[in-house]
């Protein structure tokens, strides 16, 4: 038991003495999961409600291949993205490997697939008729669409809570492509992975509390915003 | 719905804008996690980020993933501890002005019942040949660290080729596998800097063999090659060698010290 009570104490510690280092890694991790999930949004919200309300030929293929890249372990993202970011791959010259901007394209990917999918479900579970109701009142479709994703707002919305929750949590890309850099790349995750193999599991613990808080502290702010 | 959107609007000019804040000047140095992982870079880095106005970023991985990440030209230096790999990584034309900058030793480490009575032998290959042997529970990296390397090495001039449920290969960090170990009552070959940070609450691992001249573990410096990889910073990268190699950098190693033990040694005249 003495373990979590340390770990409790120490992740206590860490919140009220507002310890430099843990900030830094608190703000890299924030902002780069916020980037990504943005940018993942604005990608995966058009997809999944082009995939939601269309019927075309292929459609549901590529539901099942969006299904399957929900699967994706982070570390595989990591190393396809490495492959390009490296000196050596097709984007070399743009030096992006271990910087924050390669871990927020990393975990973009990551987020894209869960955005879209739950996207994909919202907008299948609307009412038909809102559609339809658009499409006759002389609205375009894609201002039919737009429409349709301002009633479904709740679903996206968890769409990007969920796909946030995703990336704030990953370490496999923010290790591979952030190159766990002290005040640059290094997010909460990498830091409770550095001390984990540090042996400092109380420490580690600690940090993963202070994430969650983080986490619980962002949640909450996205729900009264969809309450407005 | 105004508020969301000038939220993601905030949001992604943050994206766009927030790497131009980093813009200073960096100085990309892969290296083991030993260095990084006892502290010793901490005190070793800031004098020179001062000095030169940069920011040297560490990437701590294991030594043959630094060496990698110097042959794709990922990063401007390396600081590694695997002479063969070194010396290869030079002669290939990827590294240019190697130099020694310290060491320490390899100690092989194991439960104090010493199940297969090891203490006492004579060379370092005897003790693997005697775990083996007794078909005792040795854990290995398996990473392609420097400390793989050597364990490899040893191994070879045992004559053994270690196999079997004995034989694990935990494919982890020097701090991970010195836990696994003692928690499975098991042997490992360690450097001694992990060793003296782990020792004091971490591991009740004794030394079980240590001293011998093939234990030696040197710590080496190398430039990314600027002729094959003309993007990286050579010019900053040769300052940096001459810092840590430098007399201010040799006292900041000399003088570090982890729980009042010296972790890292420096070259005296004449060694």
């Amino acid at each position: 038991m003495d373990f979590f009570v340390v770990s409790l104490q120490a992740a206590f510690q860490l919140l009220l003495s507002l310890d430099a280092e843990v900030l830094t890694a608190v703000w890299t991790s924030l902002y780069t999961s916020a980037a990504a999930i943005v940018l993942a949004a604005g990608i995966g919200v058009p997809v999944g409600t082009a995939l939601g309300m269309g019927r075309f030929p292929g459609r549901r293929a590529a539901l099942t291949f969006l299904n399957t890249l929900m699967a994706l372990p982070t570390v595989v993202v990591g190393l396809i993205l490495y492959g390009f970011f490296s000196r050596q791959g097709p984007l070399g010259t743009w030096g992006l490997l271990f910087t924050p901007l390669a871990m927020i394209a990393g975990q973009m990917v990551l987020a894209i697939p869960i955005v879209a999918n739950y996207t994909v479900a919202a907008v299948a579970g609307a009412d038909p008729r809102i559609l339809t109701t658009a499409l006759t009142l002389g609205a375009g479709p894609l201002r039919a669409a737009w429409q349709l994703l301002l009633e479904v707002r709740f679903g996206v919305m968890a769409a990007v809570v969920a796909g946030f929750g995703r990336v704030i949590a990953e370490v496999g890309v923010a290790m591979m492509l952030g190159g766990n850099i002290r005040g640059y790349t290094r997010t909460m995750t990498t830091a409770i992975a550095l001390e984990t193999s540090k042996g400092e599991f109380a420490f580690g613990l600690a940090l993963g509390l202070v994430l969650m808080a983080v986490a619980l502290v962002v949640n909450f702010f996205l729900n009264l915003l969809q309450q407005r | 719905m105004k508020t969301l959107r000038n939220l993601v609007i905030f949001l992604v000019l943050f994206a766009l804008a927030a790497p131009a804040a980093f813009a200073a000047v960096r100085l990309r140095l892969s290296t083991t996690t030993s260095t990084e992982n006892s502290g010793l870079l901490k005190v070793l880095l800031p004098p020179f980020e001062k000095r030169y106005h940069c920011h040297v970023d560490v990437i701590a991985v294991g030594t043959g993933k630094a060496l990698k990440h110097g042959e794709a030209g990922d990063v401007d230096v390396v600081l590694v501890h695997a002479r063969q790999l070194e010396d290869k990584f030079v002669a290939e034309g990827f590294g240019v002005d190697r130099r020694d900058v310290m060491y320490n030793d390899f100690i092989i480490l194991g439960p104090q019942e010493d199940p297969a009575r090891i203490t006492g032998v004579a060379t370092a290959a005897e003790a693997l040949a005697g775990i083996a042997r007794h078909r005792a529970p040795f854990f290995s990296r398996g990473d392609e660290s420097g400390t793989h390397q050597k364990e490899r090495e040893l191994w070879q001039a045992s004559g053994i080729a270690p196999a079997g449920t004995w034989y694990v290969e935990a494919g982890q960090g020097m701090g991970e596998v010195i836990i696994m170990a003692t928690e499975k009552r098991a042997y490992t070959l360690a450097d001694r800097g992990t060793y003296n940070a782990f020792k004091k609450d971490k591991t009740d691992l004794v030394i079980v063999f240590d001293g011998e001249p093939g234990l030696f573990n040197p710590y080496g410096v190398i430039a990314v090659n600027p002729r094959r990889h003309p993007h990286v910073n050579y010019v900053l990268a040769r300052h940096f060698i001459d810092y840590i190699t430098g007399p201010e950098g040799q006292k900041i190693i000399e003088n570090f010290k982890v729980d009042g033990e010296q972790i890292f040694f420096i070259y005296k005249d004449g060694h």
